[in-house]
């Protein structure tokens, strides 16, 4: 079977979205939680860049852009995740997960 | 593709892995800003150098501060006595191999419309700009106004409240 590059890069791609949804579902503390999630972010716009990169027409910029608007929507949400679990762990002195199991603090 | 691809694959897979491997929170963010790398590189790999320099500018320089302020913030670092993985990590890692399954099986399973060497496309800083103000201007607004909106979310979110007082 021969890979094409599109699909080597797609790959990879997948496995770090896997690798970070595994992280994301696995682990107890809040922030790996969280850095699960930006590895699926990333995942996602290696993605979009290998598609631009390969694509009929990588002059419109379309994949470029998607992936840097995501980097900036990822930086943004990144920050308020942080803050949430910094909010999180004043009101309950845990990042533990299976510790924070009550909706009302 | 160039053999460039292989070492730099790995580096990235390598540093994902650790992430969400290691025991001690600090040395997963380290891990996590290897992985970073490593994608920035593959972006300049991918011949996106201005995507691959905003990956290491906001993603080194900022998410990976932000993920170790966190952690020292939070006795993150301590390692918890019942272990680093919830009770429930059979069925995440089970659901994480799944969906790396049915992924890989799809694009394996695809047949490319696509070309396979194209040419590399002759981009530079200065048409992103063009673009950036001119077909991407409301994207553009949009995003600097969710931007300032998080920043004054998390600020607020974050901030001290003290007890019995609203």
């Amino acid at each position: 079977m021969i890979v094409t590059p599109l699909a080597a890069y797609l790959i990879v791609a997948a496995l770090l979205f896997a690798i970070g949804l595994a992280g994301a579902l696995t682990r107890r503390n809040a922030i790996l939680v969280l850095i699960g999630i930006e590895l699926m972010l990333n995942a996602a716009n290696l993605n979009l860049i290998a598609f631009w990169r390969y694509g009929p027409h990588p002059e419109a910029l379309t994949g470029m852009m998607f992936a840097i608007f995501s980097i900036a929507v990822a930086a943004a949400e990144a920050a308020v995740g942080l803050g949430l679990v910094i909010s999180i762990y004043r009101h309950t002195h845990t990042t533990d997960l299976d510790q924070i199991n009550r909706m009302k603090g | 593709m160039s053999i460039a691809f292989y070492p730099l694959a790995l580096l990235t897979l390598a540093g994902g892995l650790a992430a969400v491997m290691l025991k001690n929170t600090v040395h997963c963010a380290l891990a996590l800003t290897v992985a970073f790398a490593g994608l920035a590189l593959l972006f300049l790999e991918l011949d996106a150098q201005f995507a691959g320099f905003a990956q290491i500018l906001v993603y080194i320089g900022a998410v990976a501060i932000l993920v170790v302020f966190a952690i020292l913030l939070t006795k993150g670092s301590e390692t918890p006595a019942s272990g680093i993985f919830s009770s429930t990590w059979l069925v995440g890692l089970v659901i994480a191999a799944g969906v790396f399954a049915v992924l890989s099986w799809a694009v394996l399973q695809s047949v490319s419309a696509l070309p396979n060497e194209t040419a590399v496309p002759a981009i530079t800083v200065h048409d992103i700009g063009n673009a950036l103000v001119g077909r991407y201007v409301l994207p553009l607004e949009i995003v600097a106004l969710l931007l300032t909106a998080a920043t004054i979310g998390a600020v607020i979110v974050a901030l001290h409240e003290k007890v019995g007082e609203k």
